[in-house]
Protein backbone atom coordinates (compact mmCIF):
# COMPACT_ATOMS: atom_id res chain seq x y z
CA UNK A 1 0.00 0.00 0.00
CA UNK A 2 2.56 2.49 0.85
CA UNK A 3 4.34 3.18 -2.83
CA UNK A 4 6.82 5.41 -1.85
CA UNK A 5 9.94 3.69 -0.87
CA UNK A 6 12.13 3.34 2.63
CA UNK A 7 15.15 2.19 3.10
CA UNK A 8 16.15 1.92 6.83
CA UNK A 9 19.64 3.38 7.24
CA UNK A 10 21.19 3.72 11.03
CA UNK A 11 23.43 6.38 9.85
CA UNK A 12 22.58 10.00 9.31
CA UNK A 13 22.18 10.71 5.40
CA UNK A 14 24.12 13.47 4.06
CA UNK A 15 21.54 15.86 3.50
CA UNK A 16 19.82 15.37 7.01
CA UNK A 17 22.92 15.91 8.68
CA UNK A 18 23.10 19.28 5.81
CA UNK A 19 19.46 20.51 7.18
CA UNK A 20 20.16 20.32 10.94
CA UNK A 21 23.65 22.16 10.81
CA UNK A 22 21.15 24.90 8.54
CA UNK A 23 18.88 25.16 10.55
CA UNK A 24 21.26 25.24 13.48
CA UNK A 25 22.95 28.29 11.98
CA UNK A 26 20.07 29.70 11.09
CA UNK A 27 18.64 30.39 14.46
CA UNK A 28 22.69 30.60 15.92
CA UNK A 29 21.87 33.97 13.77
CA UNK A 30 18.51 34.40 14.98
CA UNK A 31 19.27 34.75 18.30
CA UNK A 32 22.23 36.89 17.27
CA UNK A 33 22.40 38.35 20.84
CA UNK A 34 21.99 35.80 22.77
CA UNK A 35 24.37 33.93 21.50
CA UNK A 36 26.92 36.13 21.52
CA UNK A 37 25.80 36.26 25.34
CA UNK A 38 26.34 32.47 25.41
CA UNK A 39 29.80 32.23 23.91
CA UNK A 40 31.07 34.98 26.32
CA UNK A 41 30.18 33.60 29.11
CA UNK A 42 31.76 30.54 28.25
CA UNK A 43 34.79 32.32 26.73
CA UNK A 44 34.83 34.36 29.85
CA UNK A 45 34.82 30.31 31.89
CA UNK A 46 37.01 29.05 29.60
CA UNK A 47 39.77 31.70 30.05
CA UNK A 48 39.81 31.13 33.68
CA UNK A 49 39.70 27.82 33.20
CA UNK A 50 42.53 27.68 30.79
CA UNK A 51 44.60 29.58 32.93
CA UNK A 52 43.79 28.40 36.50
CA UNK A 53 44.96 24.91 34.91
CA UNK A 54 47.94 25.97 33.26
CA UNK A 55 49.14 27.01 36.77
CA UNK A 56 47.60 24.00 38.56
CA UNK A 57 49.29 21.42 35.98
CA UNK A 58 52.42 23.10 36.61
CA UNK A 59 52.28 23.61 40.69
CA UNK A 60 51.66 19.64 40.57
CA UNK A 61 54.67 18.81 38.43
CA UNK A 62 56.84 20.77 40.36
CA UNK A 63 55.44 19.57 43.92
CA UNK A 64 55.63 15.79 42.09
CA UNK A 65 59.80 16.78 41.20
CA UNK A 66 60.07 18.22 44.88
CA UNK A 67 58.43 15.31 46.53
CA UNK A 68 60.37 12.35 44.97
CA UNK A 69 63.36 15.04 45.76
CA UNK A 70 62.30 14.99 49.70
CA UNK A 71 65.03 13.12 50.97
CA UNK A 72 67.41 13.50 54.37
CA UNK A 73 71.53 13.86 53.20
CA UNK A 74 73.84 13.27 55.89
CA UNK A 75 76.96 14.25 55.10
CA UNK A 76 80.25 12.08 56.45
CA UNK A 77 83.18 13.53 57.18
CA UNK A 78 86.07 13.91 55.55
CA UNK A 79 88.04 11.50 57.94
CA UNK A 80 85.61 8.83 58.85
CA UNK A 81 86.53 5.39 58.53
CA UNK A 82 84.94 2.26 56.12
CA UNK A 83 84.40 0.82 59.45
CA UNK A 84 82.53 3.88 60.67
CA UNK A 85 81.12 4.44 57.76
CA UNK A 86 79.81 0.78 57.67
CA UNK A 87 78.75 0.97 61.32
CA UNK A 88 77.00 4.48 60.59
CA UNK A 89 74.91 2.89 57.90
CA UNK A 90 73.46 -0.10 59.90
CA UNK A 91 72.50 2.56 62.28
CA UNK A 92 70.66 4.45 59.97
CA UNK A 93 69.13 1.46 58.46
CA UNK A 94 67.24 0.91 62.44
CA UNK A 95 65.92 4.39 62.64
CA UNK A 96 62.22 4.65 62.53
CA UNK A 97 60.45 5.47 59.00
CA UNK A 98 63.29 5.21 57.25
CA UNK A 99 62.98 3.51 53.91
CA UNK A 100 65.57 2.77 52.54
CA UNK A 101 69.65 4.19 52.91
CA UNK A 102 71.78 4.80 49.75
CA UNK A 103 75.63 5.88 49.72
CA UNK A 104 76.42 8.81 47.35
CA UNK A 105 80.40 8.99 46.42
CA UNK A 106 81.35 12.48 46.46
CA UNK A 107 81.63 11.76 42.85
CA UNK A 108 78.16 10.89 42.09
CA UNK A 109 77.39 14.11 44.13
CA UNK A 110 78.74 16.55 41.77
CA UNK A 111 77.48 14.46 38.61
CA UNK A 112 73.87 14.54 39.74
CA UNK A 113 74.46 18.40 40.55
CA UNK A 114 76.19 19.23 37.84
CA UNK A 115 72.46 17.35 35.55
CA UNK A 116 70.27 19.35 37.59
CA UNK A 117 72.42 22.76 36.35
CA UNK A 118 71.35 21.81 32.97
CA UNK A 119 72.88 24.44 30.28
CA UNK A 120 74.32 26.78 33.09
CA UNK A 121 76.72 23.66 33.91
CA UNK A 122 79.64 25.31 32.21
CA UNK A 123 79.87 27.92 34.55
CA UNK A 124 80.29 25.31 37.23
CA UNK A 125 82.96 23.46 35.52
CA UNK A 126 85.95 24.16 37.44
CA UNK A 127 84.17 22.33 40.45
CA UNK A 128 84.89 19.75 38.43
CA UNK A 129 89.44 20.43 39.17
CA UNK A 130 88.50 19.73 43.13
CA UNK A 131 85.44 18.29 44.24
CA UNK A 132 84.14 20.24 47.31
CA UNK A 133 81.25 17.56 48.40
CA UNK A 134 81.88 15.24 50.71
CA UNK A 135 80.60 11.64 50.61
CA UNK A 136 76.91 11.36 51.85
CA UNK A 137 74.11 8.87 53.13
CA UNK A 138 70.86 9.46 51.15
CA UNK A 139 67.86 8.69 53.15
CA UNK A 140 64.11 8.21 51.97
CA UNK A 141 60.90 8.28 54.44
CA UNK A 142 58.14 6.47 53.69
CA UNK A 143 56.67 9.44 53.51
CA UNK A 144 57.49 13.10 53.30
CA UNK A 145 55.65 14.46 56.20
CA UNK A 146 58.09 12.13 58.17
CA UNK A 147 60.76 13.56 57.07
CA UNK A 148 61.81 16.22 60.06
CA UNK A 149 60.96 12.93 62.25
CA UNK A 150 63.63 11.47 60.35
CA UNK A 151 66.34 14.23 60.27
CA UNK A 152 66.15 14.98 64.22
CA UNK A 153 66.45 10.66 65.00
CA UNK A 154 69.19 11.01 62.45
CA UNK A 155 71.13 14.12 64.13
CA UNK A 156 71.30 12.57 67.68
CA UNK A 157 73.12 9.37 66.08
CA UNK A 158 76.83 8.78 67.27
CA UNK A 159 79.46 10.13 64.58
CA UNK A 160 76.70 12.33 62.60
CA UNK A 161 77.37 16.53 62.52
CA UNK A 162 75.86 17.55 59.05
CA UNK A 163 72.14 16.34 58.46
CA UNK A 164 70.08 18.54 55.39
CA UNK A 165 66.68 18.13 54.91
CA UNK A 166 63.45 20.01 52.87
CA UNK A 167 62.69 21.73 55.77
CA UNK A 168 59.03 22.12 55.18
CA UNK A 169 58.68 23.78 51.72
CA UNK A 170 57.20 20.94 50.33
CA UNK A 171 54.36 21.10 52.72
CA UNK A 172 53.94 24.61 52.23
CA UNK A 173 53.96 24.13 48.66
CA UNK A 174 51.52 21.15 48.74
CA UNK A 175 49.14 23.73 51.31
CA UNK A 176 49.54 26.57 48.97
CA UNK A 177 48.29 23.88 46.33
CA UNK A 178 45.46 22.53 47.81
CA UNK A 179 43.71 25.92 48.75
CA UNK A 180 44.60 27.86 45.33
CA UNK A 181 42.95 24.28 43.89
CA UNK A 182 39.71 24.71 46.03
CA UNK A 183 39.28 28.10 45.40
CA UNK A 184 39.88 27.55 41.66
CA UNK A 185 37.22 24.97 41.44
CA UNK A 186 35.14 26.73 43.52
CA UNK A 187 34.62 29.89 41.38
CA UNK A 188 35.16 27.51 38.10
CA UNK A 189 32.16 25.65 38.68
CA UNK A 190 30.03 28.09 38.92
CA UNK A 191 31.34 29.85 36.39
CA UNK A 192 30.81 26.89 34.05
CA UNK A 193 27.16 26.32 35.55
CA UNK A 194 26.37 30.08 34.35
CA UNK A 195 27.78 29.32 31.13
CA UNK A 196 25.38 26.12 30.91
CA UNK A 197 22.71 28.12 31.95
CA UNK A 198 23.15 31.08 29.32
CA UNK A 199 23.47 28.39 26.78
CA UNK A 200 20.24 26.46 27.71
CA UNK A 201 18.43 29.98 28.14
CA UNK A 202 19.66 30.83 24.10
CA UNK A 203 18.45 26.80 22.88
CA UNK A 204 14.87 27.66 25.00
CA UNK A 205 14.27 31.00 22.84
CA UNK A 206 14.87 29.11 19.86
CA UNK A 207 12.70 25.81 20.74
CA UNK A 208 9.86 28.78 22.07
CA UNK A 209 10.10 30.18 18.53
CA UNK A 210 9.91 26.89 16.89
CA UNK A 211 7.08 25.35 19.46
CA UNK A 212 4.38 25.00 16.45
CA UNK A 213 6.90 23.71 14.25
CA UNK A 214 8.04 20.84 16.70
CA UNK A 215 4.94 19.83 17.44
CA UNK A 216 4.13 19.72 13.55
CA UNK A 217 7.13 17.47 13.26
CA UNK A 218 6.00 15.07 15.94
CA UNK A 219 2.11 15.06 14.54
CA UNK A 220 4.01 13.97 11.33
CA UNK A 221 6.09 11.14 12.73
CA UNK A 222 9.56 13.09 13.49
CA UNK A 223 11.71 10.97 15.55
CA UNK A 224 12.75 12.89 18.67
CA UNK A 225 16.23 12.37 17.87
CA UNK A 226 15.44 13.73 14.34
CA UNK A 227 13.82 16.94 16.08
CA UNK A 228 16.75 17.22 18.47
CA UNK A 229 19.68 17.30 16.40
CA UNK A 230 19.92 21.02 15.46
CA UNK A 231 19.99 21.86 19.01
CA UNK A 232 22.77 19.53 20.14
CA UNK A 233 24.12 21.35 16.93
CA UNK A 234 23.70 24.76 18.00
CA UNK A 235 24.62 24.30 21.13
CA UNK A 236 28.18 22.51 20.31
CA UNK A 237 28.65 25.27 18.54
CA UNK A 238 28.15 27.70 20.64
CA UNK A 239 30.40 25.68 23.09
CA UNK A 240 33.42 25.35 20.81
CA UNK A 241 33.41 29.12 19.67
CA UNK A 242 33.66 30.07 23.24
CA UNK A 243 36.84 28.18 23.52
CA UNK A 244 38.51 29.76 20.56
CA UNK A 245 40.25 32.75 22.28
CA UNK A 246 41.08 30.53 25.27
CA UNK A 247 42.85 28.55 23.49
CA UNK A 248 44.61 31.32 21.39
CA UNK A 249 45.44 33.06 25.09
CA UNK A 250 46.50 29.76 26.77
CA UNK A 251 49.05 29.83 23.92
CA UNK A 252 50.44 32.79 23.97
CA UNK A 253 50.58 33.06 27.97
CA UNK A 254 51.79 30.06 28.22
CA UNK A 255 54.43 30.82 25.16
CA UNK A 256 55.67 34.21 27.28
CA UNK A 257 55.94 32.52 30.57
CA UNK A 258 57.88 29.20 29.42
CA UNK A 259 60.36 31.26 27.36
CA UNK A 260 60.62 33.85 30.01
CA UNK A 261 60.62 32.88 33.74
CA UNK A 262 61.17 29.20 32.26
CA UNK A 263 65.23 29.73 32.05
CA UNK A 264 64.69 32.02 35.87
CA UNK A 265 63.03 29.04 37.44
CA UNK A 266 65.53 26.45 35.97
CA UNK A 267 68.30 27.90 37.99
CA UNK A 268 66.11 27.17 40.94
CA UNK A 269 66.16 23.77 39.61
CA UNK A 270 62.39 23.95 38.78
CA UNK A 271 61.37 22.92 35.88
CA UNK A 272 57.93 23.70 33.81
CA UNK A 273 55.75 21.16 31.94
CA UNK A 274 56.74 21.83 27.50
CA UNK A 275 55.40 24.28 25.68
CA UNK A 276 54.25 21.71 23.14
CA UNK A 277 52.98 19.58 25.78
CA UNK A 278 51.38 21.54 27.98
CA UNK A 279 49.44 24.01 25.01
CA UNK A 280 48.45 21.10 22.90
CA UNK A 281 46.63 19.17 26.19
CA UNK A 282 45.22 22.27 27.67
CA UNK A 283 43.62 23.17 23.96
CA UNK A 284 42.03 19.95 23.62
CA UNK A 285 40.87 20.19 26.96
CA UNK A 286 39.47 23.36 26.62
CA UNK A 287 37.78 22.82 23.34
CA UNK A 288 36.12 19.47 24.90
CA UNK A 289 34.81 21.20 27.98
CA UNK A 290 33.28 23.74 25.85
CA UNK A 291 31.58 21.91 23.72
CA UNK A 292 30.60 19.56 26.75
CA UNK A 293 29.08 22.82 28.15
CA UNK A 294 27.34 23.44 24.70
CA UNK A 295 25.89 19.94 24.69
CA UNK A 296 24.38 19.77 27.87
CA UNK A 297 22.92 23.61 28.15
CA UNK A 298 21.08 22.47 25.29
CA UNK A 299 19.87 19.21 26.00
CA UNK A 300 18.52 20.48 29.27
CA UNK A 301 16.62 22.69 27.71
CA UNK A 302 14.96 20.14 24.70
CA UNK A 303 14.13 17.42 27.10
CA UNK A 304 11.39 19.71 28.48
CA UNK A 305 9.85 19.69 24.87
CA UNK A 306 10.23 16.41 23.71
CA UNK A 307 7.72 14.64 26.39
CA UNK A 308 5.16 12.61 23.90
CA UNK B 1 -9.51 -9.60 11.78
CA UNK B 2 -9.87 -6.56 8.82
CA UNK B 3 -10.20 -4.01 11.66
CA UNK B 4 -8.52 -0.74 11.01
CA UNK B 5 -9.46 0.59 14.46
CA UNK B 6 -10.50 -1.64 17.23
CA UNK B 7 -11.44 -0.58 20.55
CA UNK B 8 -11.60 -2.91 23.18
CA UNK B 9 -12.70 -1.45 26.54
CA UNK B 10 -10.97 1.74 26.37
CA UNK B 11 -10.84 4.17 29.46
CA UNK B 12 -9.42 7.38 29.69
CA UNK B 13 -8.92 9.00 33.00
CA UNK B 14 -7.15 12.92 32.70
CA UNK B 15 -4.28 13.36 35.91
CA UNK B 16 -6.95 15.59 37.49
CA UNK B 17 -9.37 12.87 37.82
CA UNK B 18 -12.09 13.77 34.88
CA UNK B 19 -12.89 10.53 33.11
CA UNK B 20 -13.35 11.48 29.67
CA UNK B 21 -13.77 7.94 28.20
CA UNK B 22 -15.73 4.86 29.87
CA UNK B 23 -15.31 1.80 28.57
CA UNK B 24 -15.39 2.18 24.51
CA UNK B 25 -15.92 -0.89 22.41
CA UNK B 26 -15.77 0.09 18.71
CA UNK B 27 -14.62 -1.76 15.31
CA UNK B 28 -14.20 -0.23 11.67
CA UNK B 29 -13.54 -1.38 8.93
CA UNK B 30 -10.84 -0.69 5.89
CA UNK B 31 -12.40 2.11 3.85
CA UNK B 32 -15.32 3.11 6.44
CA UNK B 33 -16.21 6.89 6.88
CA UNK B 34 -16.97 7.54 10.60
CA UNK B 35 -18.41 10.69 11.92
CA UNK B 36 -18.25 11.05 15.58
CA UNK B 37 -20.89 13.52 17.34
CA UNK B 38 -21.75 14.58 20.43
CA UNK B 39 -22.06 17.10 23.10
CA UNK B 40 -19.21 19.50 23.97
CA UNK B 41 -17.23 18.02 26.76
CA UNK B 42 -18.32 13.91 25.61
CA UNK B 43 -14.59 12.91 24.56
CA UNK B 44 -14.92 13.42 21.09
CA UNK B 45 -10.90 14.97 20.96
CA UNK B 46 -10.29 12.67 24.02
CA UNK B 47 -11.39 9.72 21.24
CA UNK B 48 -9.17 11.36 18.25
CA UNK B 49 -6.01 11.67 20.46
CA UNK B 50 -6.11 8.07 21.57
CA UNK B 51 -5.81 6.50 17.71
CA UNK B 52 -3.30 8.64 16.70
CA UNK B 53 -1.33 8.38 20.25
CA UNK B 54 -1.09 11.30 21.60
CA UNK B 55 -2.98 9.73 24.66
CA UNK B 56 -2.30 6.72 26.30
CA UNK B 57 -5.28 5.20 27.36
CA UNK B 58 -5.82 4.10 31.02
CA UNK B 59 -7.05 0.80 30.87
CA UNK B 60 -7.83 -1.30 27.46
CA UNK B 61 -6.57 -2.20 24.27
CA UNK B 62 -6.40 -0.17 20.79
CA UNK B 63 -5.69 -1.79 17.50
CA UNK B 64 -4.74 -0.04 15.06
CA UNK B 65 -4.24 -2.01 11.93
CA UNK B 66 -3.82 -5.08 14.01
CA UNK B 67 -0.86 -3.58 16.26
CA UNK B 68 -2.00 -2.88 19.90
CA UNK B 69 -0.82 1.24 20.41
CA UNK B 70 -1.85 0.81 24.06
CA UNK B 71 2.15 -0.94 24.83
CA UNK B 72 3.77 0.94 21.68
CA UNK B 73 7.00 2.22 23.09
CA UNK B 74 7.86 6.07 22.94
CA UNK B 75 10.38 5.37 20.23
CA UNK B 76 8.02 3.26 17.73
CA UNK B 77 5.22 5.91 18.02
CA UNK B 78 7.29 8.41 15.14
CA UNK B 79 7.08 5.31 12.97
CA UNK B 80 3.23 4.61 13.86
CA UNK B 81 2.56 8.11 13.54
CA UNK B 82 3.70 7.77 10.09
CA UNK B 83 0.35 5.75 9.25
CA UNK B 84 -2.00 8.26 10.54
CA UNK B 85 -3.18 11.39 8.66
CA UNK B 86 -4.18 13.75 11.23
CA UNK B 87 -6.23 17.32 10.75
CA UNK B 88 -7.76 19.76 13.20
CA UNK B 89 -9.56 22.72 13.34
CA UNK B 90 -6.64 25.17 13.62
CA UNK B 91 -4.99 24.11 10.21
CA UNK B 92 -1.99 23.66 12.00
CA UNK B 93 0.09 25.34 8.97
CA UNK B 94 3.72 26.98 9.39
CA UNK B 95 2.93 30.92 8.47
CA UNK B 96 6.77 31.15 7.14
CA UNK B 97 6.63 28.31 4.62
CA UNK B 98 4.66 28.62 1.19
CA UNK B 99 1.86 25.69 0.78
CA UNK B 100 4.29 23.47 -0.99
CA UNK B 101 6.99 23.45 1.63
CA UNK B 102 4.36 23.10 4.41
CA UNK B 103 3.28 19.90 2.92
CA UNK B 104 7.39 18.73 1.63
CA UNK B 105 7.66 19.56 5.28
CA UNK B 106 6.28 16.09 6.43
CA UNK B 107 8.18 14.31 4.45
CA UNK B 108 10.96 15.77 4.71
CA UNK B 109 11.55 15.31 8.25
CA UNK B 110 10.55 11.57 7.97
CA UNK B 111 13.58 11.89 5.51
CA UNK B 112 11.69 11.05 2.94
CA UNK B 113 13.88 10.63 -0.55
CA UNK B 114 13.90 14.34 -2.31
CA UNK B 115 12.79 13.08 -5.57
CA UNK B 116 10.06 11.38 -4.00
CA UNK B 117 9.06 14.27 -2.01
CA UNK B 118 8.34 16.46 -4.88
CA UNK B 119 6.38 14.12 -6.71
CA UNK B 120 4.19 13.53 -3.62
CA UNK B 121 3.35 16.51 -2.67
CA UNK B 122 2.54 17.56 -6.59
CA UNK B 123 0.29 14.97 -6.21
CA UNK B 124 -1.52 15.71 -3.27
CA UNK B 125 -1.80 19.40 -3.86
CA UNK B 126 -3.77 18.38 -6.87
CA UNK B 127 -6.19 16.01 -5.11
CA UNK B 128 -7.50 19.25 -2.51
CA UNK B 129 -7.34 21.28 -5.55
CA UNK B 130 -4.60 23.57 -4.81
CA UNK B 131 -2.37 22.85 -7.31
CA UNK B 132 -1.99 27.06 -8.72
CA UNK B 133 -1.54 28.02 -5.43
CA UNK B 134 1.39 26.51 -4.06
CA UNK B 135 3.76 29.36 -3.98
CA UNK B 136 1.41 30.93 -1.87
CA UNK B 137 1.92 31.96 1.50
CA UNK B 138 -1.02 30.48 4.75
CA UNK B 139 -2.29 34.37 4.92
CA UNK B 140 -2.44 34.72 1.53
CA UNK B 141 -5.64 31.84 2.13
CA UNK B 142 -9.08 31.76 2.96
CA UNK B 143 -9.66 29.45 5.62
CA UNK B 144 -11.31 26.88 2.89
CA UNK B 145 -7.81 26.86 1.27
CA UNK B 146 -5.85 26.60 4.39
CA UNK B 147 -7.41 23.54 5.37
CA UNK B 148 -6.97 21.77 2.25
CA UNK B 149 -3.19 22.35 2.54
CA UNK B 150 -3.19 20.64 6.39
CA UNK B 151 -5.53 17.46 4.47
CA UNK B 152 -2.79 17.73 1.86
CA UNK B 153 0.09 17.49 4.19
CA UNK B 154 -2.14 14.88 6.23
CA UNK B 155 -2.09 12.37 3.64
CA UNK B 156 1.48 12.87 1.76
CA UNK B 157 2.74 9.85 3.41
CA UNK B 158 -0.56 7.76 1.88
CA UNK B 159 -1.84 7.16 5.81
CA UNK B 160 -4.35 3.94 6.03
CA UNK B 161 -6.06 6.10 8.55
CA UNK B 162 -7.28 9.59 8.50
CA UNK B 163 -8.42 11.49 11.25
CA UNK B 164 -9.93 14.58 11.71
CA UNK B 165 -11.34 16.95 14.69
CA UNK B 166 -13.49 19.39 13.73
CA UNK B 167 -11.87 20.11 10.72
CA UNK B 168 -15.31 22.43 9.45
CA UNK B 169 -15.42 24.62 12.76
CA UNK B 170 -13.38 27.62 11.67
CA UNK B 171 -15.14 27.37 8.07
CA UNK B 172 -18.15 28.79 6.63
CA UNK B 173 -20.65 26.45 5.47
CA UNK B 174 -19.95 26.82 1.95
CA UNK B 175 -16.30 26.09 2.56
CA UNK B 176 -17.27 23.20 4.59
CA UNK B 177 -18.32 21.48 1.30
CA UNK B 178 -15.65 21.78 -0.22
CA UNK B 179 -13.31 20.21 2.59
CA UNK B 180 -16.21 17.10 2.59
CA UNK B 181 -16.06 17.27 -1.29
CA UNK B 182 -11.89 16.49 -0.58
CA UNK B 183 -12.57 13.79 2.28
CA UNK B 184 -14.78 12.28 0.06
CA UNK B 185 -12.21 11.97 -2.43
CA UNK B 186 -9.64 10.61 -0.36
CA UNK B 187 -12.25 7.98 1.36
CA UNK B 188 -12.79 6.93 -2.05
CA UNK B 189 -8.95 6.06 -2.64
CA UNK B 190 -9.25 3.64 0.09
CA UNK B 191 -8.65 5.58 2.97
CA UNK B 192 -10.35 4.99 6.49
CA UNK B 193 -11.81 8.30 7.30
CA UNK B 194 -12.93 9.23 11.28
CA UNK B 195 -13.86 13.08 11.79
CA UNK B 196 -15.16 14.63 15.11
CA UNK B 197 -17.73 16.90 14.00
CA UNK B 198 -20.50 19.39 15.48
CA UNK B 199 -21.68 20.20 11.98
CA UNK B 200 -25.24 19.23 11.52
CA UNK B 201 -25.63 19.65 7.66
CA UNK B 202 -23.29 18.14 6.72
CA UNK B 203 -24.24 14.50 8.64
CA UNK B 204 -27.73 14.64 7.95
CA UNK B 205 -27.08 15.22 4.02
CA UNK B 206 -23.50 13.23 3.54
CA UNK B 207 -24.89 9.90 5.16
CA UNK B 208 -21.83 7.93 6.55
CA UNK B 209 -22.05 5.35 10.13
CA UNK B 210 -22.78 8.02 13.04
CA UNK B 211 -21.31 7.78 16.41
CA UNK B 212 -22.56 9.57 19.40
CA UNK B 213 -20.32 10.13 22.34
CA UNK B 214 -21.57 11.38 25.50
CA UNK B 215 -20.30 11.53 28.65
CA UNK B 216 -17.47 8.85 27.36
CA UNK B 217 -19.94 6.60 26.16
CA UNK B 218 -20.91 5.60 22.69
CA UNK B 219 -24.44 6.22 22.98
CA UNK B 220 -25.55 5.29 19.37
CA UNK B 221 -23.98 3.35 16.02
CA UNK B 222 -25.83 3.79 13.34
CA UNK B 223 -24.75 3.21 9.81
CA UNK B 224 -26.35 6.38 7.60
CA UNK B 225 -26.93 7.55 10.62
CA UNK B 226 -28.33 11.68 11.29
CA UNK B 227 -26.93 14.15 13.95
CA UNK B 228 -29.42 13.95 15.97
CA UNK B 229 -28.84 16.95 18.28
CA UNK B 230 -30.66 20.58 17.75
CA UNK B 231 -27.67 22.61 18.34
N1 LIG C 1 -5.98 17.81 29.16
C1 LIG C 1 -7.08 17.61 29.90
N2 LIG C 1 -6.98 17.52 31.23
C2 LIG C 1 -8.07 17.31 31.98
N3 LIG C 1 -9.30 17.14 31.50
C3 LIG C 1 -9.46 17.24 30.17
C4 LIG C 1 -8.36 17.47 29.30
N4 LIG C 1 -8.82 17.48 28.03
C5 LIG C 1 -10.15 17.27 28.12
N5 LIG C 1 -10.55 17.12 29.39
C6 LIG C 1 -11.92 16.83 29.87
O1 LIG C 1 -12.30 15.59 29.32
C7 LIG C 1 -13.65 15.65 28.89
C8 LIG C 1 -13.73 15.34 27.39
O2 LIG C 1 -13.12 16.40 26.68
P1 LIG C 1 -12.93 16.38 25.10
O3 LIG C 1 -12.40 15.07 24.72
O4 LIG C 1 -12.14 17.58 24.72
O5 LIG C 1 -14.43 16.55 24.62
P2 LIG C 1 -15.01 17.09 23.24
O6 LIG C 1 -13.92 17.12 22.24
O7 LIG C 1 -16.10 16.14 22.91
O8 LIG C 1 -15.55 18.45 23.52
C9 LIG C 1 -14.15 17.02 29.26
O9 LIG C 1 -14.81 16.93 30.52
C10 LIG C 1 -12.90 17.85 29.39
O10 LIG C 1 -13.07 18.87 30.33
MG1 LIG D 1 -13.14 18.70 21.06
Amino acid sequence: MCAISRKVTTAMKIRTLRRHVNESFKSLGRNGWMTFASVSAVTVSLVLVGLFLMVMFNLNKIAGDIESDVEVRVYLDQSMTQAQQDALQRDLKEVKNVQSVRFQSKKEGLDSLMESLGNDRQSFSDLKKENPLPNAFILKTNKPEQTIAVAKAVKSLPDVTDVRYGKGTVEKLFRFINIARNVGIILIIGLLFTSVFLIANTIKLTIVARRREIEIMKLVGATNAFVRWPYFIEGLVMGVLGSIIPVVLVMVVYRFAYYNLGGNLQQMFIRLIPYHIMTTNLSLLLVGIGGLIGVWGSMSSVRKFLKI
Amino acid sequence: MDDVILMQNVWKAYPNGVMALNGIDLSVKQGEFVYIVGPSGAGKSTFIKMIFRELKPTRGKIFINNKNIANLRDRQVPYFRRKIGVVFQDFRLLPKLTVYENVAFALEVIEEHPRQIKRRVMEVLDLVGLKHKLRSFPDQLSGGEQQRVSIARSICNRPPVLIADEPTGNLDPETSWQIMDVFRRINEQGTTVVMATHNRDIVNKIRHRVLALEGGMIVRDQQEGDYGYED
